[in-house]
């Protein structure tokens, strides 16, 4: 299906609609329904075959480094933090602009992210997975991994809850908990229409028993839908705090580059830009693949290139101030690790950054940029770049010169870093391809209650704002449904 | 929580159906039966849809939810055992002075009191939504029903349960034709393989 209609326009009266290709309730079920249904697509094995290959790259460098410990990494005695702590910071990145769009623009009454929170939601229990193997990774010891949880244990020995350490393992584990709460939450109802028309015995058990028996009674609609409410009220101040807590990873230490008040606000922001990169990345594949453009429409990614906009400027903003306050300071080590970062033996990185991060997303300021779906896609690649290195920034041009230049080392990754960063996609990509194959990957009953015929007092007042069929099937709106009842 | 068992009351013994099952065309049909059945007295039945009609309950006369007062209590029990556990741990479990300051460092337990309250409160949300709703319930009459699999879909529906006092077989039928439902069906409580009394369009 072509773009069949332009919802990227606001009329003057009346608001455009959200989803395009004039759905009724059932057609809706068939678009996201049938692709759950119907035979893999050879589109699919195309992305997942790769993506596999990776995971078991992952596997390996994993098994490789639990046999022979972290010196296979390019780690060195400055810059003790490589690749792992970059990617576990770029990973939990990721997953924030999916509990931005599923809680907090839930919260905000943005009924356009209804197309968008299912596929969202799983990058983000997808990313914390891998984010969270990182920290599990890294500590060298991997036999003693359980000292991160306050276990009692036969030494009577416990954590130092003073360390912003173990806040990371309780803010980044919290939050994967309840993303996946709140992922499976919403999925109950769709659970429930895949095994209603499920044609297989297997299917209908597979299917039901995670759907619980979900009979769309009102009485349990009406604590469903209060429950939702809560967990976005809850996952909104959680996803604000798990970014700031990671943060503090590096702001409570004293390092000049780390040691800055600005960090918790500017992660923040930072990864949501990133996350929102990264659902476009995936969002321009998915309405393609699995024919969803009417659903997940142009306005949905003008919505989303907008945002990206706006967080690109934050963190534009937060690299100038860093600069400003490094100068500002009078310190001479904050100043040096400032004009090192820009200048140093790691400038190339910085500049990778601030191209990235900061350039790519002012095109945007064009209403015809945000509509270009090849730029859309490439900038999304660039930002994500972009951010990751941000990350690789802030963590080796810190380390690399510290107070006492006879430390002064260079860090260069080896294989087996770029290993674990190439095989975390792999882990990513591998669960979104499963998930799209066999989740309902927009969340259909919450879509529906944005079609107007959803709305009881849908009346004399309103009118349906009938896609003018430029080419595609009239569709005239006739009652919802009219198909197989009576 | 009855895994495996039928959400129907002890009263359903003794009657052989479960009771009337109707479906509307539109929402807003649906909306209006709703204000009707209300209004009519009934007290046992349920409206049933494959997405949240907003403002349904007020058509139903149904009462908010009292989710948030369990969230409320497990999200202060979560913070309060989060903070307590820190406490203990660093005056009591493991005393360790850390650059000469005082082993009860209170603010720095914020961030994990915190997030305590927020997985606390998640899983009262959660759960307590299982609970109050009877989830899993995996075998209910409606099942039975071969039209019903449409409430996923696009099926509005009006089930009035058999032991409402204000029930009657043929009346609340007729009762729920009148108000515009489109399909009729009287729906058993046993033999899951019949469903040959069903169906009846009205």
């Amino acid at each position: 299906m072509a773009q069949s209609q332009d919802n990227t326009q606001e009329p003057v009266a009346g608001r455009a609609p959200l989803i395009v290709g004039g759905y009724d309730f059932r057609s809706l079920t068939e678009a996201v329904a049938v692709p759950v249904e119907r035979k893999t697509p050879i589109g699919w094995w195309f992305f997942f075959l790769p993506s596999l290959a990776m995971l078991g790259l992952f596997g390996v460098s994993i098994g490789w480094l639990f046999w022979e410990g972290t010196g296979i990494w390019g780690l060195n005695n400055p810059v003790n933090w490589g690749f792992a702590i970059v990617n576990f910071v770029f990973w939990v990145g990721i997953g924030h602009a999916g509990t931005l769009i599923s809680a907090i623009l839930f919260l905000f009454r943005q009924k356009w992210r209804t197309s968008i929170n299912r596929a969202a939601e799983a990058m983000t229990i997808f990313a914390v997975m891998c984010a969270l193997v990182f920290p599990g990774i890294h500590v060298g010891r991997v036999w003693v991994a359980y000292w991160m949880f306050p276990l009692p244990n036969q030494m009577d020995m416990w954590p130092n809850f003073r360390s912003p350490l173990i806040w990371d393992v309780f803010a980044v584990s919290i939050y994967g908990t309840v993303s996946l709460m709140f992922w499976y939450v919403g999925l109950i109802p769709d659970l429930a229409t895949i095994r209603d028309r499920a044609k297989t015995r297997i299917k209908q058990i597979a299917y039901g028993i995670f759907a619980l028996g979900w009979r769309g009674s009102h009485r349990n609609w009406l604590h469903y839908e209060r429950a939702y409410l809560m967990l976005a009220g809850l996952a909104t101040p959680l996803v604000l705090s798990v970014h700031s807590v990671v943060s503090m990873d590096f702001a409570t230490a004293q390092l000049p580059g780390w040691h800055t008040t600005i960090f918790p606000p500017y992660f923040v922001a930072g990864a949501i830009f990133s996350g929102f990169a990264m659902v476009m990345t995936l969002m321009l594949i998915c309405r393609v693949l699995f024919e969803m453009e009417d659903i997940i429409t142009m306005r949905h990614l003008e919505n989303m290139a907008k945002i990206m906009l706006l967080t690109g400027c934050m963190v534009g903003y937060a690299y100038g101030i860093e600069m400003f306050i490094a100068w500002y300071s009078g310190n001479p080590y904050e100043q040096f690790a400032f004009a090192n970062r820009a200048l140093g033996p790691y400038a190339w990185a910085y500049w990778i950054m601030v191209s990235c991060n900061v350039l790519t997303p002012q095109l945007f300021w064009f209403k015809k940029m945000r509509n270009h779906i090849g730029w859309l896609f490439i900038s999304s690649i660039l930002i994500n770049i972009g951010m990751w290195f941000e990350r690789f920034v802030i963590v080796t041009s810190s380390l690399h010169r510290d107070f006492l230049p006879a430390n002064w080392d260079y860090y260069q990754a080896t294989f087996w870093d770029f290993a674990s960063l190439i095989g975390s996609f792999g882990l990513f990509f591998t669960m979104f391809c499963l998930f799209a194959r066999f989740l309902p990957l927009v969340a259909t009953a919450e879509v529906k209650t944005v079609l107007p015929e959803a709305d009881p007092h849908q009346g004399e007042e309103l009118v349906r704002v009938v896609p003018a069929g430029a080419g595609t099937e009239p569709a005239p709106q006739a009652a919802p449904a009219g198909g197989g009842g009576s | 929580m009855g895994l495996m068992t039928l959400d129907v009351p002890e009263a359903s013994a003794g009657y052989s159906h479960y009771g009337v099952l109707a479906r509307f065309e539109t929402a807003k049909a649906l909306y209006r039966a709703c204000e009707a059945v209300r209004d009519a007295g009934y007290s046992k039945w349920d409206a049933l849809t494959p997405f949240p009609v907003h403002g349904l309950e007020k058509a139903m006369g149904l009462k908010p939810s009292k989710l948030p007062f369990l969230v409320l209590a497990t999200g202060l029990s979560g913070a309060g055992l989060g903070f307590a556990l820190q406490s203990w741990v660093h005056i009591q479990g493991y005393p360790l002075i850390i650059s000469g300051k005082p082993l009860f460092t209170w603010p720095a337990f914020v961030p994990v009191t915190f997030e305590l309250g927020v997985l606390g409160a998640a899983l009262g949300a959660v759960l307590g939504m299982f609970a109050f709703n009877k989830l899993p319930t995996y075998h209910h009459p409606l099942f039975r029903s071969k039209n019903f699999t449409r409430v996923t879909d696009d099926g509005l529906f009006i089930a009035i349960e058999a032991w409402d006092p204000k029930y009657d077989d043929r009346d609340t039928a007729e009762f729920l034709s009148g108000l515009g439902a489109v399909e009729v069906e009287h729906v058993p409580i046993d033999d899951p393989a019949d469903d040959s009394d069903g169906g009846g369009a009205a």
